[in-house]
C-alpha cells in the first residue's frame, strides 16, 4: 500500500537524488509553523496551494474562559489571512486539536500523501493514506512547492491476530507493540497494521493506534481502507457526494497491499493475549501490564536500557516490585489527539455513569478533541454524566498533553494520561505520566490508583 | 543555511539514550516566533534548578565542556516532537556536528535542514570517543565531511556512511527550496495529470 501510494505521487525521480513528491494535504497549526510563513515572507516566496492548506489553532489554545482574550497568541497565525489559507480559529466551530478536524472533515482520504509540522500526523495513516510529520523547514517547502523531498522509507508490517478482549482498547494494543518492538523499533520505516484485530476497529480506534507510530519511531502508520473507512467518510464536508464518491471508493479499493507484499520487516502480535497497558517510566516503551509489577533494572540485560530504567524510576519515584494497581494518581487527562474522539468519551462516560471521582483525586479534565466532538457528546448528554462523576469539562485543544496553554500536572504530581508521551516535564516541570487507555483513566479517575479495568465489566464499544 | 565541511571542536558526552526533543526545547519557549535565541533554553530542565540556576551535575554546566561544538550521544537521539526548535536550540548553543549511533527519523532530516552534520557510527564505535571525553580535558574531534571521516588527535579514526544528495547539500549550503522550485514545470506537470484538489462539498453544519 506505501508503495502504491508512493508511486502515485512522485513529481520527479533523479538517480541520487531524493525523491519529489506531490502533498494533497498540508496542515498547519500555530506551534510549529508560524516561522515557516516569516520565512516565505522573507524570501518574497509565495505559497503555491493554500487551497491544500489548512490552519487550525490547537497547540496552546486554552480550554476554559475562552471569553477572555488570549494574551500572545493572536499573531501567530496572522498570515493565513494573508496567503489566503482557511484558518479554523479559537472560536470556529470546527475548531479542534489538528488530527482530530482533519478526518472529520473528510480532508483526510485514503490514497492522499498528507504533511504536518507534527510528528502525530502519522494519525491520518488509519484511512490509508501516507501521513507524516516534518520539521518547520519542510513546512516552508511545502508551503512554497506543495511537493517534500523525500527518501523511500523501509516497510514494516504489524500483524494482530485474534479478537479484541472486553476491555483492551486500541491504545493497549499500540502500547502493547511499542514495548514489544522500542521506542526505535520502527525507525525508518512505514507501519502498514493488519489481521482481523484491525479490521474490526472503528475508524476513532484505528486513529490511535496510527498516532502512536511515531512512539514506536515510525514516521507513518497506515490501516488497508475497507468498508469501514468509506462509511466513516461518506457525507463528510470535503468528501465528494454521490456517484463521484462511488467512482472514488472504486479507486480506494485498489489501495490494498496485494496478496503476498514484501515488506522488510514484519511483526505479530496476539491480541487475544494483550491486558490492559501502562506505563511505568518516561517513554512509551517503558510499558508493562496493568496485572504486573514495575520492573527492576536490573532485569534489563542492555547497560544502557538499566541506566535507562533507573532513572527513569528515580524521575517517576517508583520501586520496583510495586504492583501497578498500587499506584496512586493525582490527576486524570482524557484527551489528546490520541484518545479525545467520541468512542473514547463514549467508553468513559459508561464507566463513570453513577460514580465518582476518588476524593484523593486533584482533578480530572476531559478535554474533546475538537468543537464537534464536544457537540455531539452534549448532545448525548455524555457532559452531564462525566461532570456529575466529578470531571471538569473543557473545550478542544492539545490541553494537558503538552501544557502549552494553563493545563499543566504540577511538579511530583502523577497522572493517568490518555495522551501520548511520557517524557520527562511532557505535561509539566517534574510531572509524573503514566499512559493509558481512555477507559483504565476513567477507572484510575474512580479508584484514585490503576485498576484493571477488566473487573469492571465495561468495554471500549457498547 | 551555513555550510559545514571540516569542522574540528571540543566534544561534549551526553551519556543517556532516547533523549528526546521535549528534553532539548521544553513545549514553553515553541511560542517564540523566530528560529534564534534558543540557545539559552537548550536542554533547559536538565540544565537549570529552580530559578535558573545552572544546575552543577548536568554535563553541559560542567566547566571543561564549555564552547563545546560536537556532541557525543546514544542511541536514539531525537525522538518524539517533531519540533525544529530542537536543532535550532543545538546550532544557537554552538553544536555544529552530532555523533550518535543513531537518530530519529523527523530530528535527523531537521539537522540537514539547518547546517548541523549528524554522524552515525557504530555502538562500540561510539563509545571510544566517549570514554577519551570523559578522561582528557579539552578532547577535541574533527568531523572531516567531505572524506566522511571522524578523527582525533591521537590518531582514532572512523569512516562514516552518509547520503551523497545530503552531504551536499551540507557542504554547499544549498536551499533546497530554491532547488524544488526550479523543478516548477515538473509539479505543474504533474498537478495537470492528477487534479489535486480540497473542495468543500457542504457548507460546514455547525452542530453536526
Amino acid at each position: 500500500m506505501y508503495d502504491k501510494i508512493w508511486e502515485s505521487h512522485v513529481v520527479r525521480e533523479i538517480p541520487g537524488e531524493p525523491t519529489l513528491i506531490y502533498i494533497d494535504r498540508h496542515l498547519v497549526h500555530e506551534g510549529t509553523s508560524p516561522q515557516a510563513f516569516a520565512g516565505i515572507e522573507a524570501a518574497g516566496r509565495q505559497v503555491r496551494r493554500p487551497d491544500l492548506t489548512f490552519a487550525v489553532m490547537d497547540h496552546s489554545v486554552p480550554t476554559k474562559n475562552r471569553e477572555l482574550p488570549i494574551v500572545d497568541d493572536s499573531a501567530r497565525l496572522q498570515y493565513c489571512a494573508e496567503f489566503g489559507i482557511r484558518l479554523y480559529p479559537m472560536g470556529d466551530a470546527n475548531q479542534g486539536i489538528v488530527h482530530v478536524i482533519g478526518p472529520q472533515l473528510g480532508l483526510t482520504q485514503p490514497g492522499m500523501t498528507i504533511v504536518c509540522g507534527d510528528s502525530h500526523t502519522s494519525t491520518h495513516g488509519a484511512f490509508g493514506a501516507l501521513a507524516f510529520g516534518i520539521g518547520t523547514s519542510e513546512v516552508e517547502h511545502v508551503l512554497a512547492t506543495q511537493c517534500l523531498q523525500q527518501d523511500r522509507s523501509k516497510t514494516m508490517l504489524v500483524t494482530f491476530r485474534g479478537k479484541r478482549p472486553p476491555g483492551v482498547s486500541s491504545k493497549d494494543l499500540i502500547l502493547a507493540l511499542i514495548g514489544k518492538i522500542g521506542i526505535s523499533g520502527g525507525t525508518g520505516h512505514v507501519i502498514e497494521y493488519a489481521g482481523e484485530t484491525i479490521s474490526r476497529l472503528s475508524m476513532d480506534a484505528r486513529m490511535t493506534i496510527c498516532n502512536m507510530s511515531i512512539e514506536g519511531g515510525a514516521r507513518a502508520g497506515m490501516v488497508a481502507p475497507d468498508q469501514t473507512t468509506f462509511e466513516y467518510l461518506e457525507g463528510r464536508p470535503f468528501v465528494p457526494r454521490g456517484r463521484e464518491f462511488h467512482v472514488l471508493v472504486d479507486e480506494w479499493m485498489y489501495l490494498p497491499s496485494d496478496f503476498g507484499a514484501k515488506f522488510d520487516k514484519t511483526v505479530e502480535l496476539d491480541a487475544t493475549q494483550i491486558a490492559p497497558q501502562v506505563t511505568w517510566g518516561t517513554n512509551p516503551g517503558m510499558v508493562t501490564s496493568v496485572t504486573e509489577r514495575v520492573p527492576d533494572p536490573n532485569s534489563f540485560r542492555d547497560p544502557d536500557e538499566q541506566k535507562a530504567a533507573v532513572r527513569a524510576l528515580e524521575y517517576m519515584a517508583l520501586r520496583p516490585g510495586t504492583p501497578i494497581v498500587d499506584i496512586p494518581v493525582d490527576r486524570v487527562f482524557i484527551g489528546s489527539c490520541t484518545n479525545s474522539r467520541l468512542e473514547d468519551l463514549r467508553a468513559v462516560a459508561r464507566l463513570v455513569r453513577g460514580k465518582h471521582i476518588a476524593p484523593t483525586l486533584k482533578a480530572a479534565l476531559v478535554v474533546p478533541g475538537s468543537r464537534v466532538v464536544k457537540a455531539k457528546a452534549e448532545e448525548e448528554g455524555l457532559d452531564r454524566i462525566l461532570r456529575e462523576a466529578g470531571f471538569e469539562w473543557r473545550d478542544a485543544g492539545c490541553s494537558m498533553c503538552i501544557g502549552m496553554n494553563d493545563d499543566v500536572l504540577p511538579p511530583g504530581e502523577r497522572s493517568a494520561s490518555t495522551s501520548n508521551r511520557n517524557f520527562e516535564g511532557r505535561q509539566g516541570k517534574g510531572s509524573r505520566t503514566h499512559l493509558v487507555s481512555p477507559i483504565m483513566a476513567a477507572a484510575a479517575a474512580i479508584a484514585g490508583h490503576f485498576v484493571d479495568v477488566r473487573e469492571l465489566g465495561v468495554d471500549v464499544t457498547e | 543555511m551555513q555550510p559545514i565541511s571540516k569542522h574540528t571542536g571540543l566534544v561534549m558526552p551526553l551519556d543517556r539514550v532516547n533523549v528526546d526533543t521535549d528534553q532539548m526545547v521544553p513545549k514553553q519557549f515553541l511560542k517564540a516566533l523566530t528560529r534564534q535565541g534558543f540557545g539559552r533554553n537548550l536542554f533547559y530542565d536538565w540544565r537549570y534548578l529552580p530559578g535558573e540556576v545552572p544546575n552543577p551535575e548536568f554535563v553541559l554546566n560542567f566547566p571543561r565542556y564549555r564552547g563545546a561544538s560536537v556532541l557525543l550521544a546514544r542511541a536514539n537521539f531525537g525522538c518524539g516532537s517533531s519540533r525544529e526548535h530542537a536543532p535550532w536550540a543545538l546550532l544557537d548553543y554552538g553544536f555544529r556536528v552530532i555523533i550518535a549511533p543513531s537518530f530519529a527519523d523527523i530530528f535527523y532530516n531537521n539537522c540537514f535542514k539547518n547546517g548541523i552534520l549528524p554522524i552515525t557510527l557504530a555502538d562500540a564505535q561510539v563509545d571510544e570517543p566517549f570514554r577519551r571525553a570523559e578522561a582528557t580535558e579539552g578532547y577535541q574531534l574533527t568531523a572531516d565531511l567531505p572524506n566522511q571521516a571522524v578523527s582525533d588527535a591521537q590518531g582514532l579514526k572512523f569512516h562514516f556512511d552518509i547520503d551523497d544528495f545530503r552531504k551536499a547539500v551540507l557542504l554547499e549550503g544549498l536551499d533546497d527550496i530554491g532547488l524544488t522550485l526550479k523543478q516548477e514545470p515538473d509539479i505543474t506537470a504533474y498537478e495537470q495529470r492528477h487534479h489535486p484538489q480540497a473542495n468543500l462539498y457542504q457548507a460546514v453544519d455547525f452542530t453536526q
